[in-house]
């Protein structure tokens, strides 16, 4: 947590000059100038003359309370601008997984089971042209054909009646709707890799001396198949969380900018920018700590689902 | 045995009539089983023996349709009279039809080579065996998990009711082998198909394993097809014998027929390299062993320290060497023989440097006369021993690197050390392959283009390019079938007769170590139990650890079942107890 | 039973199945001297033809170079060139007259009430020539020339295979200026987090201990990090005032800084493995000082499997360039990559009206395909040992 904090710290401390420079040229851009006493006074008012680790103990401790800090740019607390849009994320990032699995899990274990088919090639060839199409472009390409062909508008998350409107049935139903398409997006290339992976695992489980034990037991094909090789091979799917969840949140943002999605991506963008730095520091720290957490959760799921790892050292 | 000689017709259970079975099609098929026939009779054993690749596995698959693809039945028929007797013909099922599966696991079941990954790693040995009782008998599960319980019992498995819920990595290799046939029995049935089942085991419990198989087919009427590649095996327990080589059955037989008037060269040959493995070389050819040390291993050590592990639980420190001494006297061959996890392999290697050890001195006597502590000595030091100290591996495909040529691979250590080069290090690699018996033109190649005895040759021509005076020889022999395994062990005493060489072989074969050796150094635990001179140790030794693991060595006389009447060491329980990891 | 079983189907492959010792070796003369002879490259290099995809896909990637190396030789035109008469015209087809080329000619008209541009396709023909002149450029940056593969014969025509852009630009001279940015960058960038991957994986995975411990967590910590916001944060930090060139060796740093975990990783993996092979210790014993330990045995067998890790790497970085561009924190124009095209297209209404200006995606993900499945192919081939 500490060395994602300070990763992130540096990370948008970075850029030279701060976000009163920037401002300073936001403001010459549209015709007026600061002055030089205007900017100091600018910079004393948000701390940023102090040192560095001074900046950063204060932004940590900052959050340690709860406080993210202030957008200097939107003039408002960052939690208060950031909270919906994680949120939103977060439901973004964890249905377009769900959509990978739900993809994945029957398409890898047909590959695997007829290997070399019509169908194995098939679905081999399409997973290759999913890793090998970039999000932001497939984003565009099913925009167009949106677009051209179905007549639809697919940015944002809401339709525009329900864009400011409390949450209610209606309002959730709308966001469903429109999450199918980023869903898609964001889902398709995780899911080719993990297609891979699985059909990878489960053409070396199949062969293995347990399976043809059981077969020699008199299981049906399918049970057996269900219950030893897709079940063992299994484990490093749900392991994958570990590296799915980090492409799906990077996924997550690129989609969200093209597709101007009110979930963190074009705020961070933004944010970058303009150096608004709690505001894109927060919004990294959480996305960041969003993947380190997930890694670590998929590392305790394997524990309890595999006997090996529990009960061995 | 309650099966007399009463082999009438009524009395077959299987019989298997010109089966063909191949992988892929068309010209390039390999014929893996070619025209088979042979028959099984109620509660007797018979025993299919072969090298690797001789068909006898597929041959054991075939009859429950569980070849794996590409492997086809393309011919022939399986006529089983266990449920009918008119007789089913179980080619001619469909391997995916109900009818093949109700006879899988229920009428002839299976257990296989490696009981670690034949059962599923994820499941509880419970719930495997219970698998098989729910599939073909009508019981409830609590019913089907007392069975359960009552079968780990029945084969010998203690405090069942808490081992049915344990995975099979807590159980030790004896142990699954035990649940496997458990397992095996589940529903009863009337053939038990046995596919090398003692080969990955220790030789004592090979013999616990064996008895056992034997005793529950007596007692369930079972008719056994056990296949193997052991001839010792065979003579323990076979009531009769098929002895196939390339997809062919050469000779069947009763034990009697085969062992004692075998008709084929193939069998005799397979024979007779066991029965040669019961003598001892040495002592035909008149050892030259000298009263100089060459070698003293004094108090050495390997302690692998304690390991914290998942959770927080904490590994105790492992001795894998526990005060080892020894001494190799020049012109010596010295046999260190144990079971896995004695220790062996360990010592092998401590006193070559390949590892460290934690305690203890290996003192070798250099040709200049020099002192050299092995386990002292530095980087400098240890160059110039290794001149004088080699190795020779114990996997031919592993320990050549498959990037170098032959003549790379023989010449590196004499490229090293400086002392040959261009033309001259082309004779003497020339010269090396020529003394273990390898044509000039194998330098350019490739050690792929290699069979497993002729890498072993490279791997031994490799080590005398430096004209060392001792080699170790870590179950240099144990990758080999058993026809190649006295070649080898020959080509090395010739070696000696001629280099003036000395051995250190360490293996768990019994008979590879009297035939080769002059002394014997047995382990157990990382300790030397008993030593001294090879004939006495393997035939009369004082320890009762020695005692337990001599007998357990299956003999090669039918009319002699040496198993039966094997000596027991009670402290050797480690088969009886659940292992922790 | 299992290895028997093995060995059975084995034997239908060459260099498998060695029988004993007295049956003559197999001899499977279908290479030059027979298999024998064969090194691991000519192993892998016949393994690798059987791969047909990954061998096609080989060839693709290299025509992809080509075009990158000689970008001025195969354009038409300059890519800056503009024509405020031909803006978004639709791309023209190439037709044949007998085998003489041509295309037809597009008639600009007006929509009198938005004044959008629609093009009409007229029966008036431009006829294609090879090795025409056109503008002047430096071939391989030394021989002064002005002769490109093909253009209008009529000097005063253009034509535009893939359309033209918002400026009138040619979008094919685009695209092939575009594969030289990103397919070099993604060269640069691999054999950037080569360097780092081998230097980083070779040292935690043959020294082990400690060492390997903080190297192992400092890759565990960035691969569990979402890549694109760092990306982001990172390229946001390059001033935006700065040349083109520094733009574009800044960019491939940062794309190669995050990629190079995956490699160090292959390398610590394979260095681990082959420190425990038997050959690796007998080596040793052979009297090998460490050095020649590594460089004469351990790499030689990890070479391959590297080269393929590499060769898989490309991709992702192309796809990195071509993100980062897109969003314009990458490469700005007038510096032209497949990144920067495509950010033209990131408006649905462009994109409704002149949906060419998709090639450079299609570029790329051709590229990325390419590369995979030959990466893909390598990586099968690179053990010819395993089977």
């Amino acid at each position: 947590m500490f060395m994602v904090s300070l990763t992130v710290f540096i990370l948008i401390q970075l850029p030279p000059g701060d976000f009163v420079d920037s401002y300073a040229a936001m403001v010459a851009s549209s015709g007026e100038t600061l002055s030089a006493e205007q900017m100091v006074e600018l910079r004393n008012r948000f701390g940023l003359n102090d040192p560095l680790l001074v900046q950063y103990f204060h932004w940590i401790a900052g959050i340690l309370k709860g406080d993210f800090g202030y957008s200097f740019e939107w003039q408002s607390p960052v939690s208060e601008l950031v909270g919906e849009r994680i949120g939103l994320t977060l439901v973004l990032s964890i249905s377009a997984m769900l959509f990978t699995w739900v993809l994945s899990l029957p398409i890898g274990i047909y590959s695997a089971v007829r290997r070399y088919s019509f169908g194995d090639y098939f679905f081999t060839f399409v997973g290759f042209i999913g890793l090998a199409v970039p999000n932001f472009l497939l984003a565009l390409v099913l925009m167009f054909l949106a677009s051209k062909y179905f007549h639809l508008d697919v940015t944002g998350l809401f339709s525009s009646e329900y864009e400011n409107a409390p949450w209610s049935w209606g309002r959730v139903y709308d966001l469903a709707k429109h999450l199918i398409i980023p869903m898609i997006i964001m889902g398709a290339s995780s899911a080719a890799g993990l297609i891979r992976i699985l059909r990878a695992n489960l053409i070396d489980q199949l062969y293995m001396p347990y399976v043809v034990t059981a077969r020699s037991k008199g299981l049906t094909e399918t049970k057996l198949l269900i219950k030893y090789p897709v079940r063992i091979a299994l484990n490093p799917f749900v392991s994958s969380i570990g590296w799915i969840l980090p492409s799906l949140v990077s996924g997550a943002v690129i989609t969200s900018i093209v597709l101007n999605l009110q979930t963190v991506g074009p705020m961070l963008y933004q944010s970058l920018m303009s150096q608004d730095i709690y505001l894109s520091g927060t919004i990294l720290l959480v996305v960041c700590l969003l993947t380190v957490v997930g890694t670590l959760l998929s590392d305790i799921l394997l524990v309890i689902l595999d006997p090996r790892i529990r009960l061995e050292q | 045995m309650n099966t007399e000689n009463k082999a009438s017709s009524g009395d077959v259970i299987l019989d298997v009539r010109n089966l063909r079975t191949y992988f892929g099609t068309g010209e390039k098929a390999v014929k893996a089983v070619d025209d088979i026939s042979f028959k099984m009779m109620r509660g007797k054993t018979l025993c299919i023996v072969g090298e690797s690749g001789s068909g006898k596995s597929v041959t054991a698959r075939s009859i429950l349709q569980i070849v794996d693809p590409p492997g086809k039945i393309q011919g022939g028929e399986i006529w089983y009279y266990g449920k009918d007797p008119k007789g089913q013909n179980l080619a001619a099922i469909h391997e995916r039809s109900a009818e093949i599966r109700s006879i899988r696991g229920h009428e002839i079941s299976m257990i296989f080579q490696e009981p670690m990954t034949s059962l599923s790693p994820i499941h509880t040995i419970g719930n495997q065996i219970c698998e098989t009782i729910l599939l073909h008998q009508n019981v409830d599960e609590a019913e089907a998990r007392a069975r359960a319980i009552e079968l780990l019992r029945r084969v010998e498995i203690p405090n069942p009711q808490v081992a049915i819920d344990k995975y099979t990595f807590e159980y030790s290799g004896g142990m699954r082998q035990r649940a496997m046939i458990a397992m095996s029995l589940a529903c009863n049935p009337k053939i038990l198909i046995a596919d090398e089942p003692t080969t990955a085991l220790d030789v004592t419990t090979q013999a616990e394993i064996l008895s056992l198989i034997k005793e529950l087919q007596t007692s369930y009427g079972m008719a056994v097809l056990f296949i193997t590649h052991d001839m010792g095996v065979v003579a323990e327990i076979a009531d009769e014998i098929g002895v196939m080589q390339n997809g062919k059955m050469l000779e069947f037989g009763s034990a009697e027929q085969i062992f004692y008037e075998a008709q084929n060269p193939y069998t005799l040959q397979l024979i007779d390299s066991v029965r040669k493995l019961e003598t001892s070389a040495r002592a035909a050819r008149g050892s030259r062993v000298t009263d100089k040390k060459l070698m003293e291993i004094r108090n050495v050590s390997k302690i692998y320290p304690a390991r914290s592990g998942f959770m927080g639980r904490k590994n105790p420190p492992f001795k894998a060497l526990d005060n080892v001494s020894l001494d190799v006297f020049e012109g010596e061959n010295l046999g260190i023989v144990g079971e896995s996890g004695s220790g062996k392999t360990t010592l092998g290697n401590c006193v070559i440097r390949v590892l460290s050890c934690s305690g203890g001195e290996v003192l070798f006597r250099m040709a200049d006369g020099r002192i050299a502590d092995l386990a002292k000595a530095g980087t400098h030091e240890l160059r110039q021993v290794h001149r004088e100290i080699r190795m020779v591996f114990q996997d031919p495909f592993a320990s050549l690197n498959p990037r170098m040529t032959i003549g790379q691979i023989v010449g590196e250590p004499l490229l090293v050390a400086g002392t040959h080069t261009g033309e001259a290090l082309r004779k003497r690699v020339e010269e090396l392959l020529a003394m273990v018996g390898m044509p000039a033109g194998a330098m350019e190649r490739y050690p792929h283009a290699f069979s497993g005895g002729q890498r072993q040759r490279i791997g031994i021509a490799r080590a005398l390019a430096l004209n060392p005076r001792l080699i170790i020889a870590d179950e240099a022999t144990s990758a080999l079938d058993v026809t190649l395994r006295s070649q080898v062990l020959d080509l090395l005493l010739d070696l000696q007769d001629t280099l003036n060489l000395s051995f250190i072989l360490v293996s768990h074969d019994i008979g590879v170590i009297r035939y080769f050796c002059d002394r014997v150094a047995v382990m157990y635990k990382g300790q030397v139990v008993e030593h001294g001179p090879a004939e006495k140790i393997c035939s009369n030794p004082d320890h009762p650890y020695t005692k337990a693991l001599i007998s357990a060595v299956p003999g090669t006389h039918p009319r002699d079942k040496r198993i039966v009447n094997r000596h027991r060491y009670d402290a050797a329980a480690e088969g009886i107890q659940l292992s922790g990891s | 039973m299992s290895a028997e079983n093995k060995q059975a189907t084995a034997a239908a492959t060459p260099a498998a199945a060695p029988a004993d010792a007295a049956s003559p070796t197999v001899n499977m003369a279908n290479l030059r001297g027979g298999i024998e002879y064969a090194s691991q490259w000519q192993l892998m290099w016949a393994r690798f033809k059987k791969h047909r995809v990954a061998f096609w896909s080989m060839w693709l990637v290299v025509i992809l170079y080509v075009v990158a190396v000689f970008a001025e030789f195969l354009s038409p035109f300059n890519p800056e060139d503009p024509s405020s008469m031909t803006t978004y015209q639709p791309p023209q087809m190439v037709r044949f007259e007998g085998i003489k080329p041509y295309v037809k000619k597009f008639e600009l008209t007006r929509d009198p009430d938005t004044l959008r541009a629609i093009y009409a396709e007229t029966e008036e023909r431009t006829y294609l020539n090879f090795f025409t002149e056109g503008f002047e450029y430096k071939m391989l940056g030394l021989i002064p020339t002005n002769i490109h593969l093909f253009g209008p014969a009529d000097k005063s025509h253009k034509i535009y295979l893939l359309g033209s852009d918002s400026l009138g630009r040619d979008m094919l001279s685009r695209v092939i200026y575009g594969a030289r940015f990103t397919l070099s960058m993604g060269l640069i960038g691999v054999v950037l987090s080569t360097f780092l991957g081998i230097i980083l994986g070779g040292i935690s995975g043959y020294y082990g201990g400690k060492i390997d411990w903080s190297i192992q967590r400092v890759v565990e910590f960035i691969l569990s990090l979402p890549t694109i916001p760092i990306w982001l944060a990172l390229a946001s930090a390059m001033p935006r005032n700065w040349p083109p060139h520094l733009v574009y060796i800044s960019v491939t740093v940062i794309i190669s800084l995050i990629g190079w975990t995956h490699l160090a990783r292959v390398v610590r993996g394979k260095f681990l493995a082959m420190r425990g092979e038997v050959f690796v210790i007998a080596a040793k014993l052979d009297g090998c000082s460490e050095g020649r330990v590594i460089f004469r045995h351990m790499l030689p067998s990890m070479a391959s499997h590297v080269i393929a890790a590499v060769t898989l790497a490309i991709p992702s970085m192309i796809l990195a360039e071509t993100t980062l561009s897109f969003l314009g924190l990458g490469l700005q124009p007038p510096a032209i990559s497949w990144g920067v095209l495509l950010k033209d297209a990131q408006k649905i209404s462009v994109i409704s009206n002149a949906p060419w200006l998709f090639m450079p995606g299609v570029a790329t993900v051709l590229a990325v395909l390419a590369m995979n499945f030959f990466g893909d192919g390598l990586r099968d081939a690179a053990d010819p040992y395993s089977h």
